[in-house]
């Protein structure tokens, strides 16, 4: 479970997010829209702490990761986090880029994180690129890829930021779909995205943001049929 | 023009001795100084700023006084200093890896500045302590980015070793300018060593292309 308290995080003179406060439970899917520039990244790096909040409290399973005294590390080793530009480490193979962290930060030995890897390249249908460096990846493979990293170190919570913005349109549906298949794990999801068809399709929750305020907290067929701010409603006659 | 490189013949071995000198010399200036450069760099991009201070002072000393001057005020003030009778090729690894230290630094900082910062952020969230992120994710990225400059730096750190015969090390210089000094010949040693040098530089630049086509193998 995640518990956003007040949350602010200001870049210099820069509010990009202003008293966020919202709770995604254990289990649930929670699409996060909004404008460009509205703090829907940030308000995720915040999660895994790659942004620090300026003020306010974030709580996973009860432990406050804004307070000094926690351990980012071990935070982030349960939080996995999905790129919009993949960052896959483009010097190691597929399979390492999926055993560094069990071995390195987890310490499994080689089979046993092997065979954790192996079996997620299955199951996101790229076992036969065990062996190749990302470079000969197209799109679409290398964000099944990165998803499968992150998946690796086993985490309770993941993070998708923008996971299809940089793919090209007929690689989009490969990505949504393994995500599709992700949600029903029962793995406590949150998504960035410009998808609505999907947000809508597989979100327990949607979360509007503007301007850094969190406008709209609502189920996704409230938020798509009666958005109730008037800047939700604009956005989504936009888009839509 | 009367060559006589057959005078020098008896000599040959003993030139040839030098080589190992120069390449042991070379060798261990090129890798204390591109470990000293790296340890350097990481202090440039660190967000303490007397670290950085640091840095770019040693940065600015080393590359605002000549070699030559380094070298010698090591080899001859240490005795003076601390009592220590350093040796030619003590001073001259020493002198050399602090001076290389400083200009690889330089490089090795643009190498990892250049390496996308996406890769620092998904090793961190996958809970990549600091220390494993550099050594095993971030340095392997930006020294094939920079294994050219690096070549260079190498390279001169070779030819930039015939100082050291200003300090009596027995290095290749060094034996051409005795060989010279008994049989009153210059042209014949010292083109007998110009030679071994530029084949030294190209086996160099060889070794160097080879590295670099099995890193590339992930492109």
């Amino acid at each position: 479970m995640i518990r956003i308290e007040h949350l602010v995080k200001s870049f210099g003179p820069l509010e990009v997010l202003r008293d966020i406060s919202t709770q995604v439970d254990t289990g649930e899917v929670v699409a996060i829209i909004g404008p460009s520039g509205s703090g829907k990244s940030t308000l995720l790096r915040c999660i895994n702490l790659l942004e620090v909040p300026t003020a306010g409290h974030i709580f996973i399973d009860s432990i406050d990761i804004t307070s000094p005294k926690c351990d980012i590390l071990k935070v982030r080793q349960n939080v996995g986090m999905v790129f919009q530009h993949f960052n896959l480490f483009p010097h190691k193979t597929v399979l390492s880029n999926l055993t560094y962290a069990p071995m390195k930060v987890r310490g499994l030995s080689k089979a046993d994180a092997g065979k954790i890897a192996l079996d997620l390249l299955a199951k996101v249908g790229m076992s036969e690129k065990a062996d190749q460096y990302p470079s000969r990846l197209s799109g679409g493979q290398k964000q099944r890829v990165a998803i499968a990293r992150a998946l690796a170190m086993e985490p309770d919570v993941m993070l998708f930021d923008e996971p299809t913005s940089a793919l090209d349109p007929e690689m989009v549906k490969e990505v949504l779909d393994v995500m599709k298949a992700l949600v029903k794990t029962g793995i406590t999801m949150c998504i960035v995205t410009h998808e609505m068809g999907f947000a809508r399709e597989v979100a327990d929750r949607v979360l509007f943001l503007d301007g850094g305020y969190l406008v709209e907290d609502a189920p996704p067929d409230v938020f798509f049929s009666a958005p109730k701010s008037d800047r939700a409603q604009q956005f989504l006659e936009k888009v839509l | 023009m009367n060559l006589d490189f057959g005078q020098i013949l008896p000599s040959l071995p003993f030139i040839i001795q030098g080589i190992l000198v120069t390449l042991r010399f070379t060798v261990l200036s090129a890798l204390l100084g591109f470990t000293l450069g790296t340890l350097l760099s990481l202090l440039k991009i660190s967000s303490i700023k007397p670290l950085r201070w640091f840095a770019e002072f040693y940065t600015s000393i080393f590359r605002g006084t000549p070699l030559i001057l380094q070298l010698a005020l090591v080899y001859f003030a240490t005795p003076q200093l601390i009592g220590y009778r350093i040796s030619p090729i003590e001073a001259g690894v020493f002198t050399f890896s602090l001076n290389s230290a400083a200009y690889s630094s330089e490089t090795i900082r643009a190498g990892i500045m250049a390496v996308d910062k996406g890769q620092r952020e998904a090793s961190m969230s996958l809970g990549v302590a600091y220390r494993p992120m550099m050594l095993d994710i971030i340095l392997p990225q930006a020294f094939k980015n920079i294994l050219p400059a690096l070549v260079n730096e190498t390279i001169a750190l070779l030819k930039d070793s015939a100082l050291v015969s200003t300090i009596g090390a027995l290095d290749l210089m060094r034996r051409a300018q005795v060989v010279a000094g008994q049989t009153f010949l210059y042209f014949e040693p010292l083109i007998v060593v110009g030679v071994i040098y530029y084949v030294m530089v190209m086996g160099l630049t060889q070794a160097a292309q080879v590295l670099e086509r099995r890193m590339r193998r992930s492109d």
